[in-house]
C-alpha cells in the first residue's frame, strides 16, 4: 500500500524574463496542469515532484517586477502568497540582472515565507565577465542560494535539495532595514498592528506595514475589513504619512523603492565583480537592424508575412493532407447513425450530423493553429515580440491599441484570410488591460477566411469587370473601420480600464528550447480544444433545433410523402414487373440501393489509379453483388467473360431520374422547413426592415444562419434559391443572378458589407469569453457588429441608391468616409488622452 | 531637465521622478530612482517610444512618460 504522502506547498515567483518557466519544466518534468487562475484570464500553472517522504505541491506565479496592487499579475502573486500562505518561496533571479531582481527578492522576504533563490542563467552572466561570489550573497541576502542552468538543465537536483531543506528549517528569511527615518515609523506601525493578535496571524505584520505606509490601496482594504482598529490604523499612517512628506519632501513609497535599491546596489557592489565588459553584446549588434528606422520595418513587415504566410497560408494547405482523416472520421460516426429515408430523414440522424460536421469543421483548423502558437511562443521566448511593440507602438497608440496588438490583427486576417480565434487568444500578451479588450473586441471584424465565400460569389456577379479593386476595398476597410473603433471603444466604455504605463522591458535575444516552444504550443491547444468542442455541440443542437422547427404541418408532410410515393410507383412502372430487379427494389429496396450508389459514388470519387480502384470494386461487388451490377451500368465481369446486361443498364438510367427527382423534392422540403422554422419566421418577420439595407428574406436566414459558422451564408442561399448546394459553384451564381433580376451591385455591396462586420463565430465568441473573463464582453462583441453592419449596408444601399451611384463608386465613398473617420477619431483621442491621464493621476493622488 | 529631451547617445542620470500613481510606481518598481544612469539607445522608427539602458538592461518608454523623469547631464 502506498503512503500518503505530506505535500509541500510551494511558490514559484521571479520577474519577467528570469527564465521562471523554465525552472518550473526542471522542477516538475512533465508533471504539470495549466489552469487560468479563477474568474481571470492570466495562466496558472501548478506542478508536482516528490522528494523523500514528502510530495512538492508547485505553483508558478505570474512574472513580476514588484508586488504592488497596481498590476492584475502583481496582486495575483501576492494574494496567492498571502491566501495559500505556501510554505516555500522560490525566487528566480537573473544572475546577468541581479540588481533590479534583488528589488523583488527583498519583498518577498517581507512576507517572512522561508525562501530560496534560484540564480538563473549562471552561465551566462560568467560569459558576460560577471563574477558572482553567491556564498557572500547568501549571507548578506540572508537566504539560500542555488546558481542553475534552466536550458540546460543544470541544477536540478540541489534545487530540489535546498527547497526541501529550506521547508525542514522554516527559517524567515533576513528583512531589510529601511533606514532610520523609515524604520522610526514602521516600527511602531508594526506594534500597533500585532496588537490585534488574530489579524496579525493572517498577515504578515512587516509586509503589510510597509505596504500601508506606501500608501497600497489593497493594504488598506484589508486593514479596513479584518482588523479590529483598522480605522485607527489607517489615521495613524495617514498622519505618519503626511509627516514624512512635509520632513523630507519625498513621498514615503519613493523612499522604500529607493532604498530597496540602494541595499541591492551596495550588495551587488559586494558580491559581484565585473573582470571584463563586453563592448556590444549580440543582442546590441541585433538590435542594430531589428530596431533600425529603415530595416527594421523590412524585418517587421517579413516577420508578419512569415508569420501570416507560415500559420494561415501553409496551415491552411496543411489541412488539405489532414482533411481526409477526418473526413474518414465523420464519416465512420455518420454510418454509426441510423440511415437515411426517402424525403424525411430521422431526428436522430439529422441533428448529430449537423453536431459532428461542427465539431469537425472546428477541428479542421487544428494545424493552423498548432503552428501558430507555435510561432507565437518563438517569437515570445526570443525577445522580438517586445521589439515589435517598441516598433509599432506610436501608430498603434493613436487608436487606443498597443504595439503588441499588430499581432492579434495580423492573425485575424488583415487582408483576406485569417482566423479570429488564435487572433483573440494571441491578445493575452498585451499588458495593458484596455488596450488589450479594445485590440480582442476589434479583431473579430478582420476579415476571416468564412467570409470570403461570400465575398467571392457576389463580386464575381456584380462586379466581374471590378473584382480585384473591389476586393481589395474590402480586404483593407476592416482594418480601418477596425482601427476607429478600438479608438472608440478605448474612448468609451473601456475608459474605466486599467492602462499600464508603457515601460517596457527588452529583454536580450536568445534561442528557445524546442521542448519549451512545444509545451506551450501544446498546453495552449489543449486548452483550446477542450472549451471549444463541448459548447460547439451545444450551440450546433440549438442552431438545428431553430432551423428546422417546428417543422412542416402533417397536411405538408403527407404531401411529401405522397410525392415520394408518386415517384417511387413511377419508377417501378418505368423498369416494368418483368425486369429481374424489380423484386431487388421494391419497399426498402430502392432506398437500400441509394444508399450503396452513394457509398460508391463516394469512395471511387477522385480516385485514378487503377488499382485502388479495382480493390474498391471488388469490395462493392462483396457487398451487393446485384446492386453492383447496377451502378456499374450492366457492364462487368463474371467468371472471366465480360457480360452486358441490358435489364440492369435501365434500371441505372431510369434511377437517375429518380435521383435527381429525390433530390429536388428533399431540397423542396428543406426550403419549405427552413421558410417555416422559427429562424425563416424571424428572416421573414425582418423584411420590412431590412428592405432599407437592401435584404430580402432569404438574405435575412441566411445571415442569420451564418452566426453558427459563416461558411453556412452561401450554403444557405443555395438551398433557399432553388435546389441544393451542388458541386459547381457557378451553378449557384447563375441561379442568383438569373432569379434575383431585381438585384443590383448596391444590393450585394450592401450584404459584403454586412458580412464584413458580421458578429464573430460562437468558438471565437467563447474565447471572447475566456480571454476576457466575463460574458458581458462576449455579449458585446455579438452585438456591436451588427449595428455597424446595418450603419454600413444602410449606407450602402439606401444612400447610395438616393445618390444614384454604382457600385464601386458607392465602395469608393464608403472607403473615404471609412478613412475620415479612423483619422478623426485618432485625433480626438491624442488630445483626451493626456486631459484623461492626468485625471487618472489626480483620482490616485486624492 | 527631463528625459524626453535627450538624444540617442546621450547618458544622464536621474535626478527625481515627478510621476505619481501607476506610473510613478512602475518607473520606481523598474530602477527608475534618483542616482540611476541612463544611457539612450534609439529611438524607434516613429522617434517615439525611446529605448534605454538603466541598471544593465534594456527598457522601452514613450515620451509622455519620460517626461516625467527629471535628469542631469554630466
Amino acid at each position: 500500500m502506498r503512503r500518503k504522502l505530506k505535500e509541500i506547498k510551494v511558490a514559484v515567483a521571479g520577474q519577467p524574463n528570469s527564465g521562471k518557466s523554465t525552472i518550473f519544466n526542471l522542477l516538475t518534468g512533465g508533471r504539470q496542469h495549466v489552469a487560468n487562475y479563477p474568474g481571470i484570464t492570466v495562466e496558472k500553472k501548478t506542478g508536482t515532484y516528490r522528494i523523500q517522504e514528502h510530495k512538492v505541491f508547485l505553483t508558478d506565479l505570474p512574472g513580476t517586477y514588484s508586488l504592488t496592487s497596481y498590476s492584475l499579475e502583481e496582486r495575483i502573486a501576492r494574494d496567492f502568497l498571502l491566501q495559500e500562505k505556501p510554505e516555500v518561496i522560490v525566487d528566480i533571479v537573473d544572475a546577468t540582472n541581479l540588481e533590479r531582481n534583488l528589488y523583488l527578492v527583498f519583498q518577498l522576504a517581507e512576507i517572512g515565507i522561508p525562501l530560496v533563490i534560484d540564480l538563473n542563467m549562471a552561465d551566462v552572466a560568467k560569459s558576460r565577465g560577471f563574477q558572482i561570489d553567491t556564498e557572500k550573497l547568501s549571507q548578506e541576502i540572508g537566504a539560500e542560494i542555488v546558481p542553475t542552468v534552466g536550458n540546460k538543465g543544470r541544477g536540478k537536483r540541489e534545487l530540489r535539495q535546498t527547497i526541501h531543506k529550506a521547508y525542514e528549517s522554516k527559517k524567515s528569511p533576513r528583512r531589510l532595514d529601511y533606514g532610520k527615518e523609515l524604520e522610526s515609523i514602521l516600527k511602531p506601525l508594526g506594534q500597533f498592528l500585532s496588537k490585534d493578535a488574530n489579524f496579525s496571524k493572517r498577515y504578515p505584520i512587516r509586509w503589510l506595514a510597509v505596504k500601508l505606509l506606501e500608501n497600497d490601496s489593497e493594504a488598506q482594504r484589508a486593514v479596513k475589513k479584518y482588523s479590529t482598529n483598522g480605522e485607527e490604523i489607517l489615521s495613524y499612517v495617514e498622519e505618519e504619512r503626511k509627516k514624512f512628506i512635509s520632513q523630507y519632501e519625498e513621498a514615503p513609497e519613493k523612499s522604500i523603492a529607493h532604498q530597496r535599491y540602494r541595499e541591492a546596489e551596495k550588495i551587488v557592489g559586494h558580491c559581484v565583480k565585473q573582470i571584463r565588459t563586453e563592448p556590444k553584446t549580440l543582442t546590441d549588434r541585433i538590435d542594430m537592424v531589428v530596431c533600425n528606422r529603415f530595416s527594421g520595418l523590412i524585418v517587421l513587415l517579413g516577420t508578419i508575412y512569415a508569420m501570416y504566410n507560415l500559420s494561415i497560408v501553409q496551415g491552411y494547405k496543411i489541412t488539405n493532407y489532414t482533411w481526409p482523416l477526418l473526413a474518414g472520421l465523420q464519416k465512420f460516426l455518420v454510418l454509426s447513425l441510423p440511415p437515411e429515408g426517402f424525403v424525411f430523414d430521422p431526428l436522430l440522424r439529422a441533428m448529430p450530423l449537423g453536431v459532428i460536421g461542427g465539431v469537425i469543421a472546428v477541428l479542421n483548423y487544428v494545424p493552423i493553429f498548432i503552428i501558430l502558437f507555435a510561432l507565437i511562443a518563438i517569437m515570445e521566448d526570443t525577445g522580438y515580440l517586445a521589439r515589435m511593440s517598441f516598433i509599432l507602438d506610436r501608430v498603434f497608440r493613436y487608436f487606443g491599441l498597443h504595439g503588441q496588438s499588430v499581432l492579434p490583427l495580423v492573425l485575424g486576417g488583415v487582408y483576406v484570410g485569417g482566423c479570429a480565434i488564435p487572433g483573440v487568444m494571441a491578445c493575452r500578451g498585451i499588458k495593458d488591460e484596455k488596450a488589450r479588450l479594445a485590440t480582442m473586441l476589434v479583431v473579430p471584424l478582420m476579415n476571416c477566411l468564412a467570409k470570403i465565400p461570400l465575398y467571392v460569389l457576389l463580386l464575381g456577379l456584380f462586379f466581374a469587370a471590378t473584382k480585384g479593386i473591389m476586393m481589395f476595398f474590402i480586404g483593407t476597410i476592416t482594418i480601418i473601420i477596425a482601427l476607429g473603433v478600438a479608438k472608440i471603444l478605448s474612448l468609451t466604455i473601456l475608459k474605466r480600464k486599467e492602462s499600464a504605463p508603457f515601460i517596457l522591458e527588452m529583454p536580450p535575444y536568445h534561442l528557445p528550447t524546442i521542448g519549451g516552444v512545444l509545451r506551450r504550443c501544446l498546453e495552449r491547444l489543449g486548452i483550446f480544444i477542450k472549451k471549444i468542442i463541448t459548447v460547439v455541440m451545444v450551440v450546433m443542437c440549438l442552431v438545428y433545433l431553430l432551423i428546422n422547427f417546428p417543422g412542416l404541418s402533417k397536411e405538408r408532410k403527407a404531401h411529401y410523402n405522397s410525392q415520394a410515393n408518386r415517384i417511387k410507383k413511377s419508377f417501378m412502372k418505368k423498369i416494368g414487373e418483368d425486369n429481374p430487379y424489380t423484386k431487388l427494389l421494391a419497399g426498402d429496396g430502392l432506398i437500400n440501393f441509394t444508399k450503396y450508389r452513394n457509398d460508391y459514388r463516394a469512395a471511387t470519387r477522385g480516385v485514378e489509379e487503377e488499382k485502388t480502384k479495382k480493390v474498391i470494386e471488388q469490395k462493392f461487388r462483396q457487398r451487393n453483388f446485384e446492386f453492383f451490377k447496377i451502378v456499374k451500368k450492366g457492364k462487368y465481369e463474371l467468371e472471366g467473360k465480360k457480360i452486358k446486361d441490358k435489364d440492369a443498364k435501365k434500371v441505372h438510367k431510369t434511377y437517375k431520374k429518380v435521383f435527381n427527382q429525390r433530390r429536388e423534392l428533399r431540397a423542396e422540403k428543406k426550403k419549405e422547413t427552413i421558410k417555416g422554422s422559427f429562424l425563416g419566421r424571424v428572416g421573414i418577420a425582418l423584411e420590412p426592415i431590412t428592405k432599407k439595407l437592401g435584404f430580402n428574406w432569404q438574405v435575412n436566414i441566411a445571415l442569420i444562419s451564418a452566426f453558427a459558422a459563416k461558411e453556412n451564408a452561401v450554403g444557405t442561399i443555395g438551398v433557399l434559391y432553388e435546389s441544393p448546394p451542388t458541386e459547381r459553384e457557378d451553378r449557384l451564381e447563375k441561379r442568383l443572378g438569373e432569379k434575383e433580376g431585381g438585384w443590383t451591385p448596391l444590393h450585394a455591396l450592401a450584404i459584403i458589407l454586412f458580412m464584413a462586420m458580421y458578429p464573430p463565430c460562437i468558438p471565437t465568441l467563447l474565447m471572447i469569453r475566456v480571454e476576457s473573463g466575463s460574458t458581458m464582453w462576449m455579449l458585446f462583441a455579438t452585438f456591436y457588429p451588427i449595428i455597424l453592419g446595418i450603419i454600413f449596408a444602410f449606407l450602402a444601399f439606401t444612400a447610395g441608391n438616393l445618390l444614384g451611384f454604382s457600385g464601386l463608386k458607392m465602395m469608393i465613398t464608403i472607403y473615404t468616409l471609412a478613412i475620415v473617420f479612423m483619422v478623426g477619431v485618432g485625433f480626438i483621442k491624442r488630445k483626451e488622452k493626456t486631459v484623461q491621464q492626468k485625471t487618472a493621476q489626480d483620482e490616485i493622488h486624492r | 531637465m527631463t528625459l524626453d529631451e535627450l538624444k540617442p547617445g546621450q547618458k544622464c542620470h536621474i535626478a527625481k521622478v515627478n510621476a505619481e500613481g501607476v506610473t510613478g510606481q512602475r518607473l520606481l518598481d523598474m530602477g527608475f530612482v534618483p542616482g540611476a544612469k541612463i544611457h539612450i539607445i534609439r529611438n524607434a522608427p516613429l522617434v517615439d517610444p525611446v529605448e534605454i539602458l538603466l541598471k544593465g538592461y534594456h527598457i522601452s518608454i514613450r515620451h509622455s512618460e519620460s517626461k516625467e523623469i527629471e535628469i542631469v547631464v554630466p
